[in-house]
């Protein structure tokens, strides 16, 4: 296959940035879509010309580091795939494609296609875990959790935190990758007793991180590689309005 | 040249003596303590995020220590133990099959071919039970039965089923686990996160780690850390072959640069190369995919009996099968541990009945599986795994039988530490895959996960503390000449990467390093095959260091900068793994020696003269290594001829 690519080059964060166009011959279909990225920079690595910089690391679709907008999709074609699983079999040849970084206030671009997710990792600290430390942990079968309940939260367990979500949403919004966490311990008995300062810690970083607000856009599920529920959104903000009912309300037992 | 000589034997690891199920509890009772005030003036480093690296720092900083972590990718949770699907392993006994600490044990000193410490193993398989408390207690989503209690299944080289798992993504499920109790102390205060950096050399302080350098990958900024110990969790060295199923980043540099500065690096030959994976494609290929052991609970392995039988599989006729793992080996069948399964798929290759575009590869399939349990149950348990492959190989194994090939996958070898899981050199510890303590020449499968997460969240805490009770530690920072002079070393050699200026890119020399080792120091190995091995990577290694070209500058995010450093360092020790696999004339589990081997071409090991660990000393580039012996006793599990017929 022979290829036209079109991508975002910018510096660092202070280059403005602009689309730079390559073609890229004799892809072959077998290959990922990486490792397609892969070929075009060992050609610009000995043309003396900088490599394009994009984040990857597992290439298996679990780490969450790959992200591109191909196509002005995230992930590009193939739902519920990721980057670096997307194989070159989805195009065809002579194809122009668009490659772009996620674009979203709350991941500043660093380079090329690699934004900064540091902002996920704030939402985490500010309340995405369930407090046990090391050596408090009771006997693991004290505590039986109903199998609908186990299945429904290794389901939202399953996000791997690469930000399609936010790169989707009109919004920039990171609801769903909250969400989906707040619905894996909420939906846990181990969950239930930091399930209300949990919500809230973790919806107020989301909105100190500069993302945007969730209006149900919708646009996030489908670009999900691992096909996270939207009606995880739905149960946040249902134990949001609990816990900003209780908030100020400190009777033991509320 | 000689290739290496041979200094004193390793006389003593500080194991507790007596009874081997008291030996732990022996070590935490006399280990000293730290009290909670003199905690929060130590600093401790910790290096990586995995579940070793990510439990440790998680615990040290709840014990209430300073902590410091490390992580070359853009967030902690995505170390590369997040790729681990099939399972933990624990003696839990929920099955009431059999099961006690004591037949973990012994099925994991018997699963490493009689090549790994007994006292290190029990304490493994003691610890393993507290761990999936542990991860339940955080959340950890494992599988459950409909009356809400844990689900088990089997992995190779066990009969019971101990295996606690949640989907195919139990490595995911159990590193946001220790991520979440990460974030939190982040979130408290009492760590501090350093993601995109990279550890390039250790510091040294008369004789004591105390610090390390980076890099910011994102600035190229070169900082010196210092600490009162240092803990490297760094993972294992796998993609010295190129293509394997870790992920890309993952190298050998941080513990190869303590490896030079007088960390003994140990059984560095021993290689797991996992029995399924999906053979390769073609040469743009970058890495490997894994298709989980637990694939082969209910996958039968076959080839055609005859050689060239290239019919549609579904065409082939029962009787003209070979179902051959079965065949060769009643008892285990299909579950054969790896060291096995891989050679086992290695010789139906050789013997020309491989299967697929390239030959090599062998069928995995799902359809007497899928006529008995029905296509939804093996959905629900290996959902995630078929979709995968689909997406790789264009394949519905729903319809076509899967083809797997072996592929690198795990290093059992690692930095030498003792008991306390401190290496050669005071205040520096090694965890998980990074250390080579546990596994011996072979890692059973759902175990890579329970020594992660047993080092980190159990016995590092405790073994660090008794180090760190025997000061305080005298007070130095980075304007210490030894931490000048390392912080100096990392600067040169960046700017020797960069000045090369050469024609040939940094993964066309990966990529060949890669093939010289699949071809000599893979799954079989041969003394002419080590030796021609060892000439071409010392010519490669030349070729690198005249020919590579590195663009950019070291001030800036560089990619092609980042993988020529760990290249270079991947060159060292791909001569010191084939020297290991030389001088180890024996074969035992991933280290098949094509002169040694029993009549039926099984492993032939060689216990008078090799049940020892193989500890290496660096001397000088260039210079040979020094050998040091740590002799294996045997009290509780008596090495035999493992057989799994």
């Amino acid at each position: 296959m022979n290829l036209t690519l079109r991508i975002w080059r910018q510096k660092g964060p202070e280059d403005k940035g602009r689309m730079v166009t390559y073609q890229v011959d004799d892809v072959s279909p077998d290959m990922s879509f990486l490792e397609m990225l892969d070929v075009l920079n060992e050609r610009l690595i000995l043309a003396g010309e900088d490599p394009v910089a994009f984040d990857h690391d597992c290439r298996e679709g679990i780490c969450g580091m790959c992200g591109l907008m191909i196509n002005g999709d995230a992930h590009g074609p193939q739902r519920g795939t990721t980057a670096c699983q997307l194989h070159m079999r989805q195009f065809t040849d002579g194809e122009t494609i668009d490659i772009e970084p996620w674009r979203a206030s709350a991941f500043p671009v660093i380079k090329d296609l690699v934004v900064n997710r540091g902002a996920f990792d704030k939402i985490i600290a500010a309340g995405g875990y369930i407090t046990a430390p090391t050596g408090s942990a009771p006997e693991a079968h004290s505590t039986p959790v109903a199998k609908a309940n186990a299945d429904a939260a290794f389901e939202s367990a399953a996000c791997i935190g690469c930000g399609a979500c936010v790169a989707a949403c009109p919004n920039g919004s990171g609801m769903l990758f909250t969400a989906a966490k707040l619905t894996q311990l909420s939906l846990l008995p181990q969950g239930q007793p930091e399930r209300y300062t949990r919500v809230i810690g973790m919806v107020d970083a989301h909105d100190e991180a500069g993302f945007g607000g969730c209006t149900n856009a919708g646009e996030c599920t489908p670009a999900c590689p691992k096909g996270i529920p939207l009606n995880t959104i739905g149960r946040l903000n249902r134990d949001y309005l609990m816990a900003t009912s209780k908030r100020g309300d400190n009777t033991p037992g509320s | 040249m000689e290739l290496f000589t041979e200094g004193d034997p390793i006389a003593d690891t500080k194991a507790p003596t007596g009874p081997v199920e008291k030996r732990w509890e022996t070590r935490r009772f006399e280990a000293k303590l730290v009290n909670p005030a003199n905690r929060r003036k130590m600093t401790v480093i910790v290096v990586g995020t995995g579940l070793a690296g990510g439990s440790a720092a998680a615990t040290l900083a709840e014990q209430g220590y300073h902590v410091r972590s490390y992580c070359y990718q853009d967030s902690p949770r995505r170390a590369h133990s997040i790729a681990a699907q099939g399972g933990i392993n624990a003696a839990k006994n929920y099955r009431n099959d059999g099961d006690s600490v004591h037949r973990l044990f012994y099925d994991t000193v018997k699963g490493g071919d009689f090549r790994s410490r007994e006292s290190n193993v029990h304490r493994l398989a003691e610890v393993s039970v507290n761990i999936i408390d542990q991860c339940v207690a955080q959340g950890v989503p494992f599988a459950r039965e409909y009356g809400g209690l844990l689900d088990t299944r089997s992995f190779g080289g066990a009969q019971v089923q101990r295996t606690f798992y949640a989907r195919g993504q139990t490595g995911q499920q159990l590193l946001l686990g220790a991520y979440q109790a990460l974030e939190r102390q982040i979130g408290l205060g009492n760590v501090e996160m350093n993601a995109r950096h990279e550890m390039l050399e250790l510091v040294i302080v008369d004789g004591k780690a105390r610090g390390i350098v980076v890099r910011d990958l994102v600035t190229g900024e070169i900082s010196t850390e210092m600490a009162d110990a240092v803990v490297l969790a760094s993972g294992g060295y796998g993609n010295v072959f190129y293509l394997s199923t870790n992920a890309k980043g993952c190298n050998v540099t941080a513990t190869w640069r303590a490896h030079r500065k007088g960390a003994y690096f140990a059984n560095p030959c021993y290689t797991q190369i996992h029995p399924t994976c999906i053979p390769v494609s073609g040469d743009h290929q970058s890495k490997l995919t894994l298709m989980s052991e637990s694939l082969r609970n209910d996958g039968r392995v076959w080839v055609p009996k005859t050689k060239g039988d290239d019919r549609n599989p579904r065409d082939i006729p029962e009787d003209e099968r070979d179902y051959y793992l079965e065949r060769i080996y009643p008892s285990f069948g299909n579950l054969v541990p790896r060291d096995i399964a891989s050679r086992a798929a290695k010789n139906v290759c050789d013997e020309g009945r491989g299967v697929g575009p390239t030959k090599l590869g062998v069928y995995l399939d799902f359809a007497d599986a899928i006529g008995r349990l029905g296509r939804k149950a093996i959905e629900a348990k290996y959902g995630n795994l078929f979709e995968m492959y689909e997406r790789i190989t264009g394949e519905d194994p729903y319809e076509v039988p899967m083809r797997i090939y072996p592929a690198v996958h795990y290093t059992m070898g690692g930095l030498w530490v003792d008991y306390d899981l401190q290496s050669s050199i005071p205040g520096l510890f090694v965890i998980g895959e990074a250390n080579f303590s546990d596994h011996g020449a072979n890692r059973l499968g759902a175990s890579a996960l329970m020594q992660g997460l047993a080092d980190g969240y159990f016995v590092l805490p405790t073994t660090i503390a008794n180090y760190l009770a025997s000061g305080p530690l005298e007070k130095v920072d980075a304007s210490h000449p030894a931490a000048v002079e390392a912080r100096a070393d990392v600067e040169d050699r960046v700017q020797r990467l960069l000045a090369v200026n050469g024609d040939r890119t940094v993964d066309s020399f990966h990529r060949e390093l890669g093939q010289i080792m699949w071809e000599h120091c893979g799954m079989e190995r041969s003394e002419a095959g080590l030796r021609k091995a060892i000439d071409e990577i010392r010519a490669l290694r030349d070729q690198f260091w005249q020919r590579v070209r590195v663009s950019g500058t070291g001030e800036e995010l560089n990619q092609s900068l980042e993988k020529a450093g760990r290249v270079a360092d991947f060159f060292e020790l791909a001569e010191l793994m084939c020297i290991d696999a030389l001088h180890r004339e024996e074969s035992c589990g991933g280290h098949f020696r094509a002169e040694h081997q029993t009549p039926d071409g099984e492993a032939q090991r060689d216990d008078d003269r090799f049940a020892y660990v193989a500890a290496w000393e660096f001397t000088a580039t260039g210079e040979p290594s020094v050998l040091h012996k740590e002799d294996l006793k045997f009290e509780y599990v008596h090495p035999t001829q493992r057989s799994y017929k």
